[in-house]
């Protein structure tokens, strides 16, 4: 293999790569863009907000209720090894608001919301929907995409919140009925230890990555090829891309928060 | 008067449209027919703006179709898509008044239902319909429901994508004979594209043939049997044989 031809290998990914970015980033652009300009689809960003927001309670519950659990017994057992078992109940509230809480939400609304705004954008494309949505006057982007990135934007932060709630208690639950922890001594532990910042990092994280989510399944759902077999593939690029992208800006924002 | 000269359109390697010279008088219906993928649904796309075609010019009423006020332009126009097309998420009743209920002029949503209703009565639907979801309907009411929509707001130009197609022959029928007294009595300019030749019969004034990206011939439904060009004879006629090639 000629120099030549390695650099094209490797120059070809980079760029498609990088036109990937720029698409996706025009897109969010021409969304954002048409947040202040009327009309305004309140019924939709309602309907938005009680489909992502609502309906992603349970699972976002369960997986804080049982990640809180499993990080209080995880934390007991390796604190044990130096006689640090007392700070199971402030490393479990620092690790579900800071970490778990954001990363493990916005996980489970990628699998949960991201594949269902996918596949259903996806399918309004391929059965022309879309474009009965442009003969009716109406721009897709501002009726379809802006109330689904807003309401996941602005719930995300709310079921992050929620779920930090549930994951705590988990601890405690776990704390107080299998590592003998005093449930006062637990929860004084808990409060004295968590600091604002922890809570608040996470909620802006939280909005990040609902961003992130609303934003691949649109995208993914908008540029959907034909039939079944395009909008399965839309609906896996979506998860996998929101997936991905909440893991990198948890590390980006995990630097700028608490590195300086 | 809608008027396309020299209108290319290309996906890639694979080259729809070559060259589209065609004019619609208004208050005229223009059936347009060819082959399945010979470019049909993306000439009217075109048209409409859902595709850009790479050279040639559209123009609705003298003006460039690609300039000026786009939402005043697409008021002007009202389609009925090949699958229907209708918002799942909506009742029949809100999809009928779907431009109805949006815009500077939008009716209140009362006033907007009655319309609706009226318009579901007028494509022969009840109005218990209304209420419905698309996904409760079967196909040929799916299609009279894009119909109402299309007609709802009531249009200047309406394009209908395969009408018929799917639909049993009474019920092609019915669908025929909507679309002509609509466009008879709304006085509006239609197109329509089709393969099925009751409906060319039924719906034409004007007939166009589009094959191998350019129109083959186009004139008056009553001289479309006299026309001598092969490639028409073998379309209406569903032979076999002859220039059109087909794939066995």
């Amino acid at each position: 293999m000629t120099p030549t031809v390695a650099l094209a290998a490797l120059g070809r990914p980079v760029l498609a790569g990088l036109a990937a970015v720029g698409r996706v980033a025009l897109f969010a652009g021409a969304i954002l863009g048409h947040i202040l300009r009327p009309p305004f689809y309140l019924r939709e960003l309602g309907h938005s907000l009680l489909q992502i927001g609502w309906f992603s309670l349970p699972v976002v519950g369960l997986t804080a209720i049982f990640t809180g659990g499993a990080l209080a017994l995880q934390i007991y057992a390796g604190g044990s090894r130096f006689n640090a078992e007392a700070v199971v109940p402030s490393i479990v509230a620092i690790g579900m608001t800071r970490e778990l809480g954001p990363v493990l939400g916005g996980l489970m609304v990628a699998a949960r919301v991201a594949s269902s705004i996918a596949a259903e954008i996806g399918t309004m494309k391929v059965t022309e929907q879309i474009d009965a949505l442009v003969t009716l006057s109406t721009n897709p982007l501002k009726y379809l995409a802006l109330p689904r990135v807003l309401a996941a934007t602005l719930a995300m932060p709310v079921l992050v919140g929620v779920g930090d709630a549930i994951g705590i208690m988990g601890g405690w639950l776990v704390g107080i009925t299998r590592l003998d922890f005093n449930s006062a001594t637990y929860l004084k532990n808990t409060l004295d230890f968590l600091e604002t910042w922890d809570v608040g990092s996470g909620l802006v994280k939280g909005a990040v990555f609902g961003f992130i989510v609303a934003l691949m399944g649109c995208y993914h759902g908008m540029n959907s090829a034909r039939g079944a077999q395009g909008v399965g593939r839309a609906t896996k690029s979506a998860v996998v891309s929101a997936s991905v992208l909440i893991l990198a800006a948890n590390y980006i924002l995990t630097e700028l928060f608490f590195t300086s | 008067m809608i008027s396309l000269s020299n209108v290319t359109k290309t996906f890639g390697s694979n080259q729809v449209l070559l060259g589209v010279d065609l004019t619609i008088a208004s208050g005229t219906s223009m059936v347009i027919i060819g082959g399945s993928g010979s470019g049909k649904s993306v000439l009217l796309k075109c048209i409409l703006g859902l595709e850009r075609p790479n050279a040639g010019s559209i123009t609705l009423d003298g003006q460039d179709v690609t300039k000026g006020d786009r939402d005043a332009f697409l008021a002007r126009f009202g389609m009925l898509f090949q699958g229907g097309a209708l918002f799942d998420s909506l009742r029949v009743w809100e999809n009928v008044a779907f431009r109805l209920m949006r815009g500077a002029a939008a009716l209140p949503k009362p006033l907007a239902r009655e319309v609706a209703i009226e318009k579901l009565r007028r494509v022969g639907l009840k109005p218990d319909t209304a209420d419905l979801f698309p996904a409760e309907l079967s196909g040929g009411m799916q299609k009279r429901v894009g119909l109402a929509r299309a007609i709802a707001a009531k249009p200047e130009i309406i394009f209908f994508d395969e009408p018929t197609t799917g639909l049993d022959p009474i019920m092609a029928g019915v669908i025929n004979d909507l679309i002509r007294e609509i466009v008879v009595e709304m006085g509006a300019t239609a197109i329509t594209i089709t393969h099925d030749m009751s409906s060319v019969r039924a719906i034409a004034d004007n007939v166009a043939m589009l094959h191998g990206g350019v129109i083959r011939w186009t004139g008056p439904v009553s001289e479309m049997d006299a026309t001598p060009d092969p490639y028409v004879q073998q379309f209406i006629h569903g032979r076999a044989e002859g220039p059109i090639e087909s794939v066995r």
